[in-house]
């Protein structure tokens, strides 16, 4: 099971009020994590990463066990204490605008 | 009685305002999409209660909402917005060659007879369709792969797709104008385009009567008489009577004719409205004054209303997209303003008043006339 936090205005896109928890059979890569996401809330699809390109949208980030994961390739293993669901994955709205 | 149900688009969020046909007391709305740049909500007139949204932000890009009980409750659908086939070149600011990207859609327009159909004006400027109420949008690439596109180039906004007319009389025929290639027409319902700004003349263009690359910033049109088209240019207001093939400037004596919004009176076909601008580099009413001018006599004859209106020290600014006319027999008109203020009249410009006054900045304003 591993867990994912989404940022305010996805969670509420989303209709979901805490974090998610995802079965995720492959080996958990942010590609398999937001794979299977994506499946659970298809109304998320274009949100976090382009359509067509699947690269991360510039001003979402992944964070995880206190690292900033964004510019990993997305088939890198997760860290084990996301891939076992001890540490959440964080998507993250980047501070930025007004 | 008849009510009206006005939509606002806003930087941070939609907002809904109804009312009886008195058009004196409000209920508000909203925030709907709270956060959300909301760049224009508009209603089937075929369904008034399918509602169509374009939502986004520059952290999650685009949505589209849909509502089927008038505003009260939405669900998201289709947001996958490609281009058909390969997305080709338009100029980039500096002169170069730039691949065509997506980036927002500006502009929804429902098909007048199928609540199911609404046609999408898009950045970088084409535009999309979809026939199953908003689920998948498919592009009429005729647009984007005219012959001149690799020559368009954005206005300051974006190279935007913001304004799509449906002929009543002539039904497989199209206007849409973009900022800032100019103005086009299909005659084969969007298969096939051709550019209609002969009469044109931008001077911040290296050739000021060349056939595209004219900031239009919007075209409107009277049901009732199609062929004739009104147009507020980025500077010059103008006038076609014959669907686009020709224009006249009908500026007159306006205190400036640079401006964004264009509407016409729902019952009288020479009744037009603007807001004249002070200039493009300042995007304030000229003199503090929020004065919308009409012309009785379709164009060059222009009167100031200002009754209800601020009169000094007014700085805002009103949006292509941020005016519109119910259909009720006094005729009442309506736009907003990025000091997020909503003015209504219920007497076709005569005298106004705000609907509200705090809003976020407007982007957006539509008006239902409901049974």
């Amino acid at each position: 099971m591993i867990r994912v936090v989404l940022p305010a205005h996805l969670r509420k896109l989303a209709r979901v009020d805490r974090e998610v928890q995802l079965d995720v059979e492959a080996k958990a890569t942010q590609r398999s994590v937001l794979d299977a996401l994506e499946a659970r809330y298809p109304m998320l699809r274009g949100t976090i990463r382009d359509h067509v390109t699947q690269r991360r949208r510039p001003f979402v980030r992944f964070f995880a066990c206190e690292q900033d994961l964004s510019n990993e390739s997305p088939d890198a293993p997760l860290p084990d204490a996301v891939a076992t669901g001890a540490e959440p994955f964080l998507i993250v709205g980047a501070m930025s605008g007004g | 009685m008849s009510r009206v149900r006005v939509l606002v688009g806003t930087r941070k969020g939609a907002f809904i305002l109804e009312s009886d046909g008195k058009r004196e007391r409000w209920d508000v709305t909203g925030p709907h999409f709270g956060g959300w740049e909301m760049y224009h909500l508009k209603g089937s007139r075929a369904d008034p209660d399918r509602l169509y949204a374009s939502q986004g932000t520059s952290w999650f890009g685009q949505l589209i909402q849909r509502s089927n009980d008038g505003g009260k409750t939405w669900e998201p659908v289709g947001n996958k917005f490609v281009y058909d086939g390969p997305t080709g070149t338009h100029l980039w600011y500096d002169g170069t060659p730039h691949p065509w990207e997506f980036a927002r859609v500006w502009h929804l327009e429902p098909s007048p007879t199928d609540p199911e159909t609404v046609y999408a004006g898009v950045e970088d400027a084409a535009l999309f369709r979809t026939t199953d109420g908003g689920q998948t949008w498919h592009e009429l690439p005729g647009l984007r792969t005219h012959e001149s596109a690799s020559s368009w180039a954005p206005g300051a906004g974006g190279m935007c797709l913001h304004t799509i007319l449906f002929d009543p009389k002539h039904r497989d025929r199209i206007f849409v104008a973009i900022s800032s290639a100019g103005t086009f027409r299909s005659d084969d319902a969007g298969k096939t385009w051709r550019p209609i700004n002969r009469g044109l003349r931008s001077e911040q263009i290296p050739n000021p009567t060349a056939e595209v690359g004219h900031c239009v910033h919007r075209i409107a049109m009277h049901p009732s008489r199609p062929g004739v088209l009104f147009m507020q240019k980025h500077w010059d207001v103008m006038r076609s009577d014959d669907a686009g093939e020709s224009w006249l400037e009908v500026s007159g004596n306006l205190p400036s004719d640079f401006g964004f919004p264009i509407d016409v009176h729902a019952h009288e076909p020479d009744t037009i409205y603007v807001v004249p601008i002070k200039s493009d580099s300042e995007h304030y009413p000229p003199e503090g004054k929020l004065r919308v001018y009409r012309s009785r006599t379709g164009g060059n004859e222009w009167e100031a209303l200002t009754k209800g209106l601020p009169q000094r020290d007014c700085y805002v600014n009103v949006l292509r997209d941020a005016m519109a006319v119910d259909s009720l027999d006094a005729c009442g008109i309506y736009f907003g303003t990025t000091g997020g203020q909503v003015y209504g009249s219920a007497d076709a410009g005569d005298s106004w008043a705000p609907i509200v006054r705090d809003l976020p900045a407007v982007l957006s304003v539509e008006v239902q006339t409901l049974p």
